[in-house]
């Protein structure tokens, strides 16, 4: 599963979790308690809320590992390693791309920059999806990393707002399948 | 500790303080219809229900965001100003300041927009400056000096505030709590207050400042363009005063909920060790969380993206653990009934997490790489700015027009379709935003890619109840607050009380 989808599955089940418990709060709200219910259920309450801090802690701790330790962005300002490199810049309203076919399967560097205003390098599958992306900035040069795994034609579509000619600001490259691949 | 009684005489407002409190009312009632209106145009643009110039889809854009935005914190600094002022001498004078600065900063944003500035409420160098003949540099001046008087009268009132809490506690540190994290008896009397308006006055005044800079930095530009500046350190700087501002909306805005929410469920709400701990965290966590906007700005070292996503993520601890479970124990049991006032400030306790959580996963890099600009991110603020900080607000009007009539807060059946209404078409209109998310809808596009119209329209249903049920509230408030004569005297209501 892509990483919106499993987003959107966390994001649904944690809004589905919590609209039940405030649904449950809601209706124990309207019931009343005598002086000794309030106060064991201010000793439970307190119980709680140090296993619901001990279960947010535990998840933060694995979360944070999970997703920080292979660091996502690669590493700026070295020699490429890639057995592609591609020069991207990006201007009022159109990409410069120094080449427009790339091959599937080998890591593939995007050197991105603007010659003008802020714009952004998002990449999208034949299928609609954003697959990478990153600034392109004046005075700045992003190094992108990707590994193309199916061939066709992707888009580079910009998501920085730069003005009235924005969303025209695409363009399309093809990645076809390696040689001998 | 917050008093139980329902309108407690030391809330009560006459004169010119009470015109100038209606003042911010009226003026946050107006904004956010007529910017609703505006939004919806909109969402009905891209929805291809509305033809709308591509120019003015992002006039209205950046009227919108920055409207939006301006209008959360002033009506929310009209919230801390009615509660703060019963612990902390507060002058008159500045809280008027505020709110004239602020409409002469509207005045001038307005001016800007009116002469073609499009550059949306980020005015990211170097793009005021770059306007191809659609907008001049002189609107975006006039846009850019607005805020600039709208951040002055918000520091006015902040460091009057701060004068106001160091004259009563010695120092900011005392008001916060801070001698209480490590040890010593916490006095349950310290008023939540005290500690979260002064956590504000901190950070906020500190980010407005960060704003400020940017804003003479790019005045500067806009009239000797030659005079070039750092664009990355530029934009660190607009998004630390940005996302800074926003927060406080909702750390001023809760401030609603800890002072009214144990007045109507009648239980008492005391200020623990836990509580403060949650504020000093939450001081630190909204000025170093502002680098989760500049993840896909690999130029930046990469320990601070590191620190923009542990922030972010740390951010939902006092959120979650405090204030969400803090007000959810306190209503748990305690013989609730229901009004607008406790529905509200349960919707927005609802609206803050569920859009938070929303933030948290999206300052995860891994999952900024491929939602970064996407709808996800007006997807979760909207859901906690719609469904959480105007909840509050709305919480603290309806709770404003009882105490004018000294009567039982309301609660008719207009009133409950009315929260209906506005609670399922907020959510529509959320869904519609985030599920564009999940499929890669770039956000401010006037005109979206054919695949994803559906999103468009599908929110746009959602916005239009919206519309309706807010459209319904503000002339239900404002006839609460001008309507009829309030009673010489009627009977207090006491929930704290069974026979209330």
């Amino acid at each position: 599963m892509a990483v919106q989808g499993i987003v959107w599955v966390i994001w649904l089940t944690g809004m589905a979790l919590i609209a039940l418990a405030f649904v449950w709060i809601v209706v124990q709200a309207g019931k009343p308690a005598d002086d000794g219910t309030r106060d064991r259920t201010v000793r439970r309450g307190h119980a709680l809320q140090k296993w619901f801090f001990g279960l947010l802690l535990a998840a933060f701790v694995v979360g944070s590992w999970a997703t920080l330790r292979h660091f996502p962005i690669p590493p700026q300002g070295t020699a490429s390693e890639s057995a592609q490199t591609v020069d991207v810049v990006g201007r009022m309203w159109s990409w410069e791309l120094s080449t427009s076919t790339l091959e599937a399967g080998s890591e593939v560097e995007f050197r991105v920059t603007s010659a003008d205003v802020n714009h952004g390098f998002a990449i999208y599958s034949p299928d609609g999806h954003i697959q990478t992306q990153a600034q392109a900035m004046p005075e700045y040069t992003n190094r992108v990393v990707h590994t193309f795994s199916e061939p066709g034609t992707y888009t580079i579509q910009c998501l920085e707002y730069c003005g009235i000619g924005h969303e025209p600001m695409k363009t399309t490259f093809e990645v076809v399948a390696a040689a001998g691949g | 500790m917050a008093s139980l009684t329902l309108y407690p005489q030391d809330e009560r407002l006459a004169g010119r303080e009470r015109t100038v409190f209606n003042l911010y009312l009226v003026t946050a009632l107006v904004l956010v219809v007529v910017l609703m209106l505006v939004g919806l145009t909109m969402r009905l643009s891209q929805a291809t229900w509305v033809a709308l110039p591509k120019n003015t889809f992002f006039q209205f854009l950046s009227l919108h965001g920055a409207g939006m935005v301006g209008t959360a914190v002033m009506v929310t600094t009209a919230g801390m100003w009615f509660f703060l002022r019963k612990y902390v001498r507060l002058h008159t004078w500045a809280f008027v300041t505020n709110y004239v600065l602020f409409m002469l900063g509207v005045v001038c944003i307005l001016v800007g927009i009116y002469q073609g500035y499009a550059a949306l409420w980020t005015y990211l160098y170097p793009l005021p400056v770059s306007g191809m003949g659609i907008w001049s540099p002189a609107s975006a001046a006039w846009f850019m000096i607005g805020y600039l008087l709208i951040g002055v009268g918000q520091l006015i009132f902040y460091f009057d505030a701060a004068a106001g809490v160091i004259a009563k506690h010695g120092n900011l540190g005392r008001a916060m709590g801070w001698p209480w994290l490590f040890g010593g008896t916490v006095d349950p009397e310290h008023p939540k207050t005290v500690v979260a308006g002064t956590s504000m006055i901190i950070a906020n005044s500190l980010g407005i400042l960060a704003g400020a800079v940017s804003l003479v930095m790019s005045l500067v530009n806009l009239l000797y363009p030659d005079i070039k500046i750092d664009p990355l350190f530029t934009k660190s700087l607009i998004y630390w005063f940005g996302h800074m501002y926003i927060n406080a909306s909702i750390y001023m805005g809760v401030i609603v909920i800890y002072e009214l929410l144990s007045r109507y469920s009648g239980k008492p709400y005391p200020l623990s060790r836990v509580f403060l701990w949650g504020w000093a965290a939450t001081t630190i966590l909204v000025l170093i969380v502002f680098p989760h906007h500049l993840l896909m700005d690999f130029a930046m070292p990469h320990w601070i993206l590191v620190v923009g996503q542990v922030a972010s993520w740390s951010s939902g601890f006092p959120v979650l653990l405090v204030t969400a479970w803090g007000a959810l124990t306190n209503v748990y049991r305690s013989n609730m009934r229901w009004s607008m006032p406790p529905r509200w400030m349960l919707l927005a306790l609802f609206g803050w997490i569920t859009g938070g959580f929303a933030a948290v996963l999206d300052s995860t890099i891994r999952v900024n790489l491929v939602m970064h600009n996407t709808q996800w991110v007006p997807g979760h603020f909207h859901t906690y700015l719609l469904l959480g900080v105007l909840a509050m607000v709305l919480a603290l009007m309806y709770h404003w027009i009882g105490a004018r009539r000294n009567a039982p807060p309301a609660n008719s059946l207009l009133d409950r379709i009315g929260f209906f209404v506005y609670l399922i078409g907020g959510l529509i209109f959320v869904y519609g935003f985030l599920d564009g998310g999940r499929r890669g809808v770039a956000r401010r596009m006037a005109e979206h890619w054919p695949e994803w119209v559906v999103t468009d329209q599908i929110a746009s249903v959602g916005a239009v109840l919206v519309v309706l049920a807010m459209t319904y509230f503000a002339l239900r408030i404002l006839a609460g607050m001008f309507g009829g004569s309030p009673p010489e005297s009627s009977r207090v209501p006491n929930l704290a009380d069974p026979a209330g």
